[in-house]
């Protein structure tokens, strides 16, 4: 835990730690999927966690965004411990995410879409939703604002009105951003934010994370197989293997990291 | 100044037009953005405090008059604006291709030597900072959207609103300065220099005096009828000469409004928002949207596609006798109101009464006749009112149409009000063009150029035809000389390619006619003006008769999957063609016949596409061997290129134009192969993305041959 800020090397402010793992360890029955996980992630930055298939980065995600409750260990959030939650109580603390197969209401539009991660913001009640006027009308003109704004700056304007469906797999995972964007979460969480992607959507992608944490201020968590991208975008990674924490640190320590290194490429047993 | 201005009352810079059109047009629209999904509207007066505004705010910048302002950016309210403020201070706007990389653009600012430059994004701004180190002279950068900007250093960039609040803020100052020099304004000062695409080498500044930009825009609009009351959308690059004319010289002229897409993904739906009644388009944006209707009708349920097939057969005989728009389609007063309106119900009274008069008829013949009614109504058109005779009859099934198929493919489309529409640039294929125009689309073509300030010809309403480019336009005089070429001069003229005297001097003669290059001549009958090629291109086969390789290279892109051809055989006994395959056409026709592909290139390779592209070669030889001037263009051998020919590659120029010496050039294996009659080549192609990285593709392509058609008798008799 510390409560100082730096500058990082391009200009961005990282802020003191916004949210931290203390000692996490998850089962299921009597599989260890996460064991004895400490870390902390700082308001701003760009955190990564890596690691091999089942090394357990997506249940330390859904650790995080509250669908799973550890077993042991703490997580704290704004300097405060957070007893068990609901996903949705979570959401309303300010965490989205975003998941690893893509989630979304296939025969709405886009907009629509994007307009349900306005929810937690709508309090119209049913029946003035229904007449449609006063504070529903006025609420969605304000919400609809919003979004407009997101769906400009992930550029998804020509495909507005188009149903999700008929959307190619990269659209749709921005489509998925732009919905956990519309929450204005203090921390997003992505899953796999690139995975199936070519080199285009995957330059794309990276460009919105970055933009997307210079522009709002948003703190990023994110789960990424392709190292390349992790190693540009991130300011420090986690690293796991078979449900333990092997490395953390900046990109280039964790690159140096013969742990690291041996989980990724294998150790000669002789 | 004084007497030349006379024509246009006073009125000789657009920044002048600017003052005229907020006083007089106050209120009324000039500019549409369509941002967060909504239109933006700013009226003339509006306009004119923004433009006022970042005048001012130049002015404090430092800009000096007779500075270069470079332009970089898409279609944006803000980048017409930048134009025409740095007019009023007297600096000359040089829009530049936003899709150009880096090192075009550090070849056309250092050129000019740019000391602003006002750009949309950070894509932009990178690659301005990436050449800026060149370009000495370069002072300032201004940009639009500030996103992912903020840590840039901020010396030498501004924010477009932050030059305008200190425009305003410096207001009392500084208008007197402004006022000033916008008076010092006259006709011949510069009003915007634009570059030509460089279909040869490096592209020439081209100077166009406020005369040039004004007279021009002026004169068309006369000739077309347009009215302060056109809807246009501005999407075309505004580094275009045609763009300029139509969203700031025609725009300014008649105080129309100018409509910007969303982006450049949105503008097939803002099209259909806006629907303009002034479009123009080259015409490639025509053969993409008749492609993509003809694909979406294949598509469709077998009754739309018989009503379609029906409406658009009976269309191509009766289109042009009862679809064109009238010639003006202005907000109707209540005494037309009333005019058309008794219209309408004396139109309704007589189809009552003989809809009437038919079923009593009817009903009496087929009583005393049955059998040979049947046949009667059975001979004729399934159609209700087959009772009509002739015009009529066609009169009223046209109608019909319009309302079953055509006005909602109109609509679609977002041709629904076009009264006006052109293309230019290349010749259009003569079904598009038919299609468009039994359609109800007064598509016309006009041929014009940068050096002329666009307008050489154009085709009056009413004698339209897919071949020819038309008539002069209005002051424009042409003479063809004797080699052929075609030569204009007109009050469009342009003044001189910059820091380039020799160019000038050789392209424009003292006494003001410009060569234009293309080869071409008067059809008698008509006096309309028929293009025939350029006139470096038109060459010599071996044997002597004449190598025009754009007309066979037309005919060819005429078919859908088609998309680009490039002919060669300039001195040699016989022709030989490179193809590209359109991946929209081709790729749902690989679909619809289970044809499976995975790239361009894999599907450019499938047998079955060859086999389809030679009946299309084939076929084309046929109709070249009528022509006996151009028999001996006839393709022996082709083959289907593994990549597009793209702009980033240098194969084409920013507009399209294929860069034939280059691509002759850049696959000189292929060419070599094509005439050593070998049936297949390994070749390796260098390529560049669009972030300027390159890679390479290798293939192997198979070479084939193409019958020839025995050319016309003439020949021997020779």
């Amino acid at each position: 835990m510390s409560n100082d800020s730096y500058v990082t090397d391009d200009g961005r402010t990282i802020g003191p730690t916004v949210m931290e793992m203390k000692n996490i360890t998850l089962r299921f029955g009597g599989v260890k999927a996460i064991t004895d996980i400490s870390f902390d992630i700082r308001e701003g930055e760009i955190r990564a966690i890596i690691g091999p298939n089942g090394a357990g980065k997506s249940s330390m995600l859904n650790v995080i965004s509250g669908f799973y409750v550890p077993q042991e260990g703490e997580v704290w959030y704004k300097g405060a411990k957070r007893p068990p939650m609901k996903p949705y109580q979570v959401a309303e603390q300010g965490i989205a995410r975003t998941f690893q197969n893509i989630a979304l209401f296939e025969g709405m539009t886009v907009l629509d879409n994007v307009m349900t991660g306005r929810l937690r913001q709508m309090k119209a009640n049913m029946f003035e939703q229904a007449i449609w006027k006063g504070k529903a009308e006025r609420e969605e003109v304000e919400n609809r604002e919003v979004v407009e704004k997101i769906i400009d700056f992930l550029e998804i304007q020509a495909i507005r009105k188009t149903p999700v469906g008929r959307l190619p797999y990269g659209l749709k995972k921005r489509v998925e951003l732009a919905r956990a964007l519309a929450a204005e979460p203090s921390i997003l969480l992505l899953d796999e934010p690139m995975a199936g992607m070519n080199v285009e959507e995957k330059e794309d992608m990276s460009r919105f994370i970055l933009d997307m944490n210079d522009e709002f201020g948003t703190t990023i968590a994110l789960i990424e197989h392709d190292m390349g991208v992790v190693m540009d975008l991130s300011d420090r990674v986690v690293v796991m293997d078979y449900g333990k924490k092997i490395g953390d640190g900046t990109p280039d320590e964790v690159r140096n990291n013969q742990d690291v290194i041996d989980a990724y490429l294998g150790v000669a047993h002789d | 100044m004084a007497q030349s201005s006379q024509a246009t009352g006073g009125l000789t810079s657009i920044p002048a037009l600017l003052q005229r059109n907020a006083a007089q047009f106050a209120d009324k629209d000039a500019y549409r953005e369509k941002e967060f999904g909504i239109w933006q509207t700013w009226t003339w007066a509006m306009t004119e405090k923004e433009i006022e505004a970042l005048a001012l705010g130049l002015i404090n910048l430092g800009v000096k008059e007779g500075d270069f302002v470079a332009i970089i950016g898409r279609n944006r309210p803000y980048f017409y604006w930048s134009m025409v403020a740095a007019q009023s201070v007297g600096a000359v706007p040089v829009p530049v291709y936003q899709d150009s990389a880096a090192e075009e653009m550090e070849y056309i600012l250092g050129h000019c030597g740019a000391k602003y430059a006002i750009v949309e994004d950070q894509e932009q701004v990178d690659k301005i900072i990436e050449i800026q180190e060149k370009l000495h002279t370069f002072e300032h950068m201004v940009y639009i959207d500030p996103r992912g900007l903020r840590k840039y250093d901020h010396r030498q960039l501004h924010e477009f609103s932050h030059i305008q609040a200190q425009g305003r803020a410096a207001h009392d100052e500084l208008i007197g300065e402004l006022k000033s020099r916008r008076e010092k304004l006259d006709y011949d000062s510069t009003c915007v220099m634009l570059y030509t695409s460089g279909t040869t080498g490096k592209p020439k500044g081209v100077v166009l005096s406020n005369r040039n930009v004004i007279e021009s825009s002026k004169n068309s609009a006369e000739f077309d009828a347009l009215t302060g009351d056109e809807e246009i959308l501005s999407y075309l690059p505004m580094a275009w000469v045609g763009d300029f004319i139509f969203s700031v010289g025609q725009a300014y002229w008649c105080g129309f409004c100018v409509n910007c897409p969303e982006s450049a993904d949105t503008m097939m739906t803002d099209l259909r928002e806006i629907g303009p009644t002034y479009y123009f388009a080259p015409p490639r944006i025509f053969e993409t949207s008749l492609t993509n209707v003809m694909i979406r009708m294949e598509d469709s349920g077998d009754l739309k596609y018989a009503l379609f097939h029906h409406f658009m057969d009976f269309a191509k005989t009766a289109g042009e006798k009862y679809g064109m728009p009238k010639r003006s389609l202005a907000k109707p007063d209540m005494k037309r109101r009333i005019k058309n309106g008794w219209r309408y119900a004396m139109g309704l009274g007589f189809a009552m009464e003989t809809i009437v008069e038919n079923g009593i008829r009817m009903a009496f013949t087929k009583l005393r006749h049955g059998s040979k009614a049947r046949e009667h109504f059975k001979a004729k058109d399934p159609i209700l009112l087959n009772l009509y005779r002739g015009n009529l009859r066609d009169y009223f099934k046209y109608r019909m149409g319009n309302v079953l198929v055509y006005g909602p493919l109109k609509d679609t489309l977002g041709f629904g009000r076009v009264r006006v529409g052109y293309t230019a640039g290349e010749a259009i294929g003569p079904e598009i063009f038919e299609f468009y125009r039994s359609l109800g689309i007064n598509l016309k073509q006009l041929y014009g150029q940068t050096e002329a300030t666009v307008f050489i010809t154009a085709q009056p309403d009413g004698e339209v035809r897919a071949d020819t480019v038309g008539v002069p336009s209005p002051d424009v005089e042409i003479k063809i000389d004797d080699n052929g070429e075609i030569h204009y001069r007109s009050p469009g003229t342009f003044v001189e390619y910059y820091n380039n005297p020799e160019s000038t001097a050789s392209t424009k003669d003292p006494e003001g006619w410009v060569a234009t290059g293309d080869a071409g001549f008067f059809e008698e009958k008509s006096g309309h003006l028929r293009i025939i090629d350029r006139a470096k291109d038109v060459g010599k086969m071996a044997d002597g008769s004449m190598f025009a390789p754009k007309y066979v290279e037309n005919k060819l892109k005429f078919y859908p999957d088609i998309l680009e051809a490039v002919l060669f055989g300039n001195g040699k006994d016989r022709c030989v063609a490179f193809i590209n395959i359109d991946l929209t056409a081709v790729g749902n026709w690989a679909e619809r016949n289970n044809i499976a592909y995975a790239s361009y290139q894999e599907l450019a390779g499938h047998p079955k596409v060859l086999d389809s592209i030679q009946e299309h070669v084939e076929a084309v030889n046929r109709s070249v061997a009528d022509d006996p001037m151009l028999a001996g263009c006839q393709i022996h051998r082709f083959l289907v290129l593994h990549k597009e020919l793209d702009a980033d590659d240098g194969e084409m120029t920013r507009t399209r134009k294929v860069r034939r010496v280059i691509v002759a050039d850049k696959f000189k294996d292929l060419v070599d192969g094509l005439y050593d009659g070998s049936s297949s080549v390994s070749t390796t192609t260098e390529v560049t993305y669009e972030d300027g990285r390159k890679g390479s593709i290798s293939a192997t392509l198979e070479l084939r041959d193409a019958q020839v058609a025995p050319v016309a008798s003439k020949m021997a008799a020779e």
